[in-house]
């Protein structure tokens, strides 16, 4: 492989997106317009479930009124309760988005619970206690949900109405608390990311079939440039072009206010799996292209992978029927999406067994892809 | 005689039920200009897509700089430029940026590429277009700029697929003044043309093919003389008649 016949082909790509204003818009604005149309995600539409991870320290004595919490809690339905022995483990499992919450009955609960029987009336005899709850950052259905919900229950099991809002016991939400309060752009952000990567499998879709259509590949074929070599500057150009669309796309969210609590390592490999992503996309539109005959009828195909890619995989797909989200696990951006959001929003680490699974479906996903479409590309156009 | 640099042996190509070229035997020499002619469909293309490597032949067999086009295609794309039919040219690239880009496929160092888009722009008066994008061009200066992108790597051997069609009087005997230039330089060149006039004043031979078969070999003056005609057009037309023939 010749290194100057590649950087050629990858110049020549990069001044075509650059000078041709369809191509500038379609890969550039087009996302962030996109994603400011939408604005926040999507509301969602089954009756959800939750699913709470519960530390008890409580002693338990002189009566188990957290049995009596985690019964009431239980008996609504929406959450799902998961026991766990120690913080550490349910802290692990929020931060890979297994749990949407933590919840820590704190050891006095109980005792605080009887001074409350005891004297209803007295405030000044309760014993107050402080219920720890952890929210998973990376959903803005979670952090909205779950506090109202744990809240009422708690005023439910001192039979209390809605209205009387004295308590013994206080909700207070960590992670709402300790960082910041989310916003919906911080939500959808992981999101944003994969999308504006999932339009390139119409720009590769749109420039194979336009090259093929003006002679300019078969006359690249009469250059003494290789297969290899002539496939290495499309998948470089259009990793590049993955970069700079992240980077843009990241610039815009920092300007509005997302600023991730992570450190520099963890924003290189976000823009890492943008970069694996990408390769995919050059795979569907290399397939997209061996379909089509005509670069339009390679806009219209294109549809056919951008559009499961981006309901069932961005910011979009988040607030989708739980069958949809199944579907999801099917398209590649669903991972991407996830991976950043545990970065991003939940605060995993690069070597966190979900992040790591993430990358691994990744990799495999976009290279199996990449390949497929230029086999079949190979095989029906010859390169 | 020199020896030849091109050598075609029983070259056939069928496409289904379509004999494009049936049995072609040829053989042109280094430093000759050879006019390929025929009718719409005749098989033209289709032969210099072989030569080029584009296409596999059905039986058969040709060498091109005494190399197999089917075994050593790589060797033959190095020697050759093509100037195909259809303008093919990045528009979105200027005129220097296109034959900057074929200069690098061929593995041209930049000093080298400097220097022969320089005279290539020169000689076919597109220097003063050079750094305007190509789509900006005119249907004339494309084609110059399409015919050039075929010579930036100073190819021994040229293949010319009608390279002066659409262009204008002007323009034409630019191009062929350019194509006389190259014949000087020892190039081999296979020209193909629907213009009889250009290939009786530019041709050493001409091989007249129809139905994808050779029907006339030899110079112009030569066919003429043998067919008692006045000119290579009504050679043309004696060989392959006047019925319209569409491409396939």
């Amino acid at each position: 492989m010749k290194l100057q016949r590649i950087i050629a082909l990858t110049k020549k790509e990069m001044k075509k997106t650059i000078r041709e204003p369809a191509v500038l818009f379609m890969i550039f604005l087009f996302p962030i317009v996109f994603v400011f149309a939408f604005g926040s995600a999507f509301s969602g539409g089954e009756q959800p479930t939750y699913k709470i991870g519960v530390v008890n320290t409580d002693q338990g004595n002189p009566v188990n009124a957290s049995q009596t919490l985690l019964v009431a809690m239980a008996s609504t339905k929406i959450l799902n309760l998961q026991t766990y022995a120690d913080n550490n483990a349910a802290q692990n499992d929020l931060s890979q988005g297994s749990i949407q919450a933590v919840m820590i009955i704190p050891n006095d609960f109980s005792q605080s619970f009887s001074t409350y029987q005891a004297a209803p009336n007295n405030q000044t005899a309760w014993r107050n206690a402080t219920i720890a709850l952890y929210l998973d950052k990376g959903s803005l259905v979670a952090t909205q949900a779950i506090p109202p919900i744990i809240q009422q229950i708690l005023t439910s099991i001192t039979g209390q109405s809605q209205q009387v809002a004295a308590s013994p016991f206080r909700l207070e939400i960590a992670s709402l608390v300790d960082v910041k309060v989310p916003s919906a752009l911080d939500f959808i952000a992981p999101g944003m990311f994969t999308f504006a990567s999932i339009f390139l499998i119409m720009m590769v879709a749109q420039s194979f079939t336009q090259d093929r259509e003006n002679g300019m590949m078969k006359r690249i074929r009469i250059t003494p440039t290789t297969p290899a070599e002539f496939m290495t500057s499309q998948v470089v150009s259009y990793m590049i072009i993955a970069l700079i669309q992240a980077a843009l796309v990241f610039a815009m969210m920092y300007a509005m206010g997302f600023r991730p609590i992570i450190g520099l390592l963890t924003y290189a490999f976000a823009f890492i799996l943008v970069l694996l992503f990408s390769l995919s996309n050059v795979g569907f539109g290399l397939i997209t292209a061996t379909i089509a005959k005509t670069s339009g009828a390679a806009t219209g195909l294109s549809f056919l992978f951008v559009l499961p890619q981006l309901f069932l995989g961005t910011f979009v797909g988040a607030s989708l029927s739980s069958s949809a989200q199944i579907a999801g696990k099917f398209v590649p951006s669903y991972y991407v999406t996830d991976a950043l959001t545990s970065l991003f929003l939940r605060g995993a680490a690069i070597t966190s067994m979900t992040v790591l699974l993430d990358t691994a479906i990744i990799s495999v996903f976009c290279v199996a892809i990449l390949a497929v479409g230029i086999v079949l590309y190979g095989k029906y156009f010859r390169i | 005689m020199n020896e030849p640099t091109i050598v075609i042996e029983h070259l056939t190509k069928k496409y289904e039920d379509v004999t494009a070229v049936e049995n072609l035997n040829l053989q042109i020499e280094k430093g000759e200009l050879f006019g390929l002619l025929g009718p719409n469909g005749a098989g033209k293309t289709t032969t210099i897509n072989i030569l080029c490597g584009l296409t596999k032949p059905t039986s058969g067999k040709a060498k091109v700089g005494y190399f197999d086009v089917q075994k050593e295609t790589g060797k033959v794309k190095e020697l050759i430029g093509v100037c195909p039919q259809e303008t093919a040219i990045y528009p979105y690239l200027t005129g220097a940026e296109n034959l900057e880009l074929f200069g690098n496929l061929h593995s041209m160092t930049k000093e080298n590429i400097e220097t022969r888009r320089k005279m290539l722009l020169e000689r076919l008066g597109l220097m003063q277009e050079a750094k305007r994008k190509a789509e900006k061009y005119s249907g004339g200066m494309k084609r110059r700029l399409n015919l050039i992108l075929a010579l930036i790597h100073n190819p021994q051997i040229a293949f010319l697929d009608e390279p002066t069609v659409a262009m204008d009087p002007q323009s034409r005997h630019a191009v062929w003044d350019f194509i006389r230039e190259l014949k000087k330089e020892d190039k081999t060149i296979i020209l193909t043309t629907h213009y009889m006039e250009e290939a009786e004043a530019l041709c050493d031979r001409v091989g007249i093919i129809d139905h994808g078969k050779l029907i006339a070999l030899g110079p112009p003056k030569d066919l003429i003389s043998k067919y008692g005609v006045t000119n290579l057009e009504e050679v043309f037309i004696n060989l392959t008649g006047r019925r319209i023939r569409e491409e396939v």
